[in-house]
């Protein structure tokens, strides 16, 4: 075991660092949470020249063989700046989904030019009915000739707005609640039968609502075995909360220090506010669940490959827990010291409040996790 | 950053498991699967078991007989103690004027204290606070005054936690009250049997044992060469000390053992045709906490791996100590929840209107009302945080 950054993973950390710092500050997601599409292309292709959306993959698929820990140290940093480019869901869901299950030649055509930046990609897998349950779909696709219609309709789509390729969760088999029976399908954003309608969320942020109506494949489409996509949509959905612990990292971080540093500076009563030993307590009490946060965010990047499905679900759902309660300590306490400042639009804070918040309710809440953590064998297990 | 384990790891954790299950005695394994309220003959009796095996300490290096684990041995050591239920030491001497006399200790001091501290031969204590000196520590006022080669030391310690077993004790003093008052203090080391002057009176807590003592002397006159470190650098001592302790004090192991004590407790209690393990909000309490301590022991090994890389533990140990002992009161309040109304009885209740093994949940429980004020109150941990980690302004 060791806890420290390796060499390289400093030099990551800083030059991810250094980029938001210099080229995304929160005023460049300022201009973009007004435009259509919420992030920039231009943008994505640089992220992909620094070869960040690959360092997670193996290099037979283009990327650079690195860990999920390593991408889990650039999202906590892009956390910092609110870069809205879609990490999280083309490259750690859809992405992911693409490199465990795809064939060669699907490789080849979905994730190679997203790796190089020319593309981006989703993964709809929620429904209106389902909430984290992610058995619970309706969207059905049944074969025709050789290939597949799809029709259904998936809500809160990330990037579903813009991706030009769209991994979709839909039923070949089974009823509606079934584990068994669930195939993952790609297709086209452009695709007959696909409507696409842009969600505007809180965060500033883009989703879409899709409508598949007679949506028509070839049977190359079809990532994976038909019926059996359960365990790796599960898998890809915990490393989004994997990864939503690791972005939230950076606005925790970013909430915490911005306020011990108004604590310092702003001036009622005479004195700086900082002087105050309940607001000294409460600030002492944000930075335990800022260390928190950031222990079992590590712990859930490490763990979010891991082999056994019962360790991972563990170390993850105790990461979005903490992400859930701990996290919210934070941002909930920074509003409340900066006082009337924090809720206007003008300051940041509320920005990075924001999106933390959504970033808390996506891939399991607090209660599914607590729920779900106490189902696993080991909770039980007399030892 | 890396949390696999090798196969020599694995073997290791294979080797500790089964050393214990042969070493523990039969009368402490079977309070280890009760409520682990052990006796302090007993806790010394695995002290002294661990040291024949040469792994009582640790966390100390080899060449004043540390085991000279890394630290993924010494997590693995510890998961393997608490999931056996083994008594949880002493930290006096092996946790904290043990790895004070390795850093700042003379040469002399080294070879006649460390050696017994390990073989378990002499217990330590302690002193600490007084009856006026209690989160404003520094204003403590033993008095040591110099004559000839001895200090005469006068006053009174208090919370000197199991004085009545202790041969030695280590306390702050005052030599100068001159100037700011952390600039008047000394480390100073007694010997608690055989000082005439120096007297112990242990009192009852509510947690119906002996756990704490008051400690006075009069005029008890102890060797200056007993001073460690600089005369009136005794607060950068007990600085030091103190983040020593507060690795330890967080009790992530004993939170672990009652969270493991509260299932078993629920799992043994029936509701109905089921068990109140099957209740879904007990079940989620006691998740929610099992989660959080996971977050904690994180915290406390990314702090023991930097302490191991040549950095002392710093003030950021301070949310171990505020953390921990929060979750470890909650872990003894489940314990007491689970038990419904056995959780009335007490350490005296007959067996067959109370459990033996759960006749020590309530005591602990009270006893545990002293985490979040010893080592310096949870509100100190907070001012701690406040004034060395965030910088935050004085009033």
């Amino acid at each position: 075991m060791n806890f420290d950054l390796s060499e390289e993973q400093q030099i990551l950390v800083d030059s991810v660092a250094k980029f938001v710092k210099n080229d995304s500050p929160v005023e460049r997601f300022r201009k973009l949470r007004e435009t259509e599409r919420g992030w920039d292309p231009a943008m994505w292709a640089r992220m992909a020249e620094f070869g960040w959306l690959g360092v997670a993959f193996p290099e037979a698929h283009g990327g650079f063989g690195g860990r999920f820990v390593d991408l889990a140290l650039i999202l906590e940093q892009l956390g910092r700046g609110l870069v809205p480019e879609p990490v999280i869901p083309s490259v750690v869901l859809a992405g992911g989904l693409v490199s465990r299950l795809g064939s060669d030649a699907q490789v080849a055509e979905l994730l190679a030019p997203m790796l190089e930046g020319r593309t981006s990609l989703a993964l709809a897998y929620a429904e209106r009915q389902s909430r984290f349950q992610l058995a619970d779909c309706t969207t059905r696709a049944e074969r025709r000739g050789d290939g597949w219609s799809i029709s259904g309709e998936k809500t809160w789509v990330l990037n579903g707005h813009a991706a030009d390729q769209i991994l979709v969760v839909a039923r070949t088999a089974g009823d509606q609640l079934d584990a068994d029976g669930l195939s993952l399908f790609a297709i086209d954003g452009a695709a007959g039968g696909l409507e696409r309608v842009r969600v505007p969320g809180m965060d500033g942020q883009r989703t879409a609502l899709l409508r598949l109506r007679d949506v028509r494949v070839g049977a190359d489409r079809l990532l994976g075995e038909v019926g059996r996509a359960l365990p790796a949509l599960e898998w890809a959905i915990d490393r989004g909360a994997a990864a939503a612990c690791a972005e939230g990292q950076g606005e925790i971080q970013e909430l915490f220090e911005r306020t011990v540093a108004y604590l310092k500076q702003r001036v009622q009563f005479n004195v700086p506010i900082g002087s105050f030993q309940a607001l000294q307590h409460r600030a002492a009490d944000m930075y335990a669940e800022t260390e928190l946060c950031r222990g079992t965010m590590i712990l859930a990047a490490i763990h979010a490959d891991h082999d056994d499905p019962d360790t991972r679900r563990a170390e993850i759902s105790a990461a979005k827990l903490q992400l859930t309660r701990g996290g919210w300590f934070v941002q909930e306490n920074a509003i409340q010291l900066f006082g009337g400042i924090g809720v206007t639009d003008e300051q940041d804070e509320g920005l990075f409040f924001k999106r933390l918040r959504v970033l808390q309710g996506l891939f399991g809440d607090a209660d599914y996790h607590v729920a779900r953590y106490q189902g696993l064998r080991r909770f039980d297990a007399p030892d | 950053m890396d949390m696999t384990y090798t196969p020599e790891q694995i073997a290791f954790r294979r080797e500790v498991r089964e050393w214990i299950q042969q070493a523990l005695p039969p009368h402490i394994k079977r309070k280890a699967e009760g409520a682990g309220h052990f006796e302090h003959s007993e806790i010394m009796e695995w002290h002294k078991i661990l040291y024949a095996k040469g792994w009582i300490a640790p966390h100390w290096p080899k060449e004043v007989g540390g085991t000279g684990w890394d630290i993924t041995k010494r997590h693995i050591f510890g998961e393997e103690t608490v999931r056996a239920g083994c008594p949880t030491l002493s930290p006096f001497g092996l946790g904290m004027v043990g790895p004070l006399l390795i850093q700042f200790g003379t040469a002399e001091q080294k070879q006649r204290f460390l050696p017994k501290i390990l073989s378990g031969e002499e217990v330590w204590c302690q002193g600490y606070s007084e009856p006026n000196a209690g989160s404003d520590l520094a204003s403590l006022n033993l008095r040591a005054e110099k004559d000839g080669s001895d200090y005469v030391l006068n006053g009174q310690k208090t919370w000197t936690t199991y004085a009545q077993y202790a041969d030695w004790i280590f306390v702050l003093a005052r030599t100068d009250a001159s100037g700011k008052k952390q600039e008047g203090i000394t480390f100073i080391l007694a010997d608690v049997r055989n000082t005439p002057g120096i007297t112990v009176k242990p009192f009852l807590t509510t947690g119906g044992t002996y756990a704490f003592s008051e400690t006075w002397f009069q005029n008890a006159r102890v060797p200056q060469s007993n001073r460690v470190g600089p005369e009136n650098g005794g607060w950068a001592m007990a600085k030091a000390l103190l983040g020593h302790e507060r690795t330890l004090i967080g009790g992530i192991a004993e939170s672990k053992r009652m969270l493991g004590l509260a299932k078993r407790i629920a799992r043994e209690t029936p509701v109905g045709k089921a068990t109140l393990f099957d209740d879904a909000s007990f079940r989620q309490r006691i998740a929610r906490l099992e989660m959080r301590l996971r977050a904690l022991e994180m915290v406390q090994l990314r702090t023991l791996s930097a302490a191991q890389l040549g950095r002392a533990p710093g003030p950021e140990s301070s949310i171990l100590k505020l953390v921990g002992t929060e979750i470890q009161q909650e872990s003894s309040e489940l314990c007491m929840d689970a038990m419904g109304h056995d959780a009335m009885g007490w350490l005296d209740s007959p067996p067959e209107a109370l459990p033996e093994r759960e006749q020590a949940v309530a005591s602990e429980f009270n006893y545990l009302r002293a985490a979040t004020i010893y080592g310096g109150s949870n509100e100190i941990q907070r001012n701690i945080v406040a004034k060395q980690i965030l910088r935050l302004p004085t009033a």
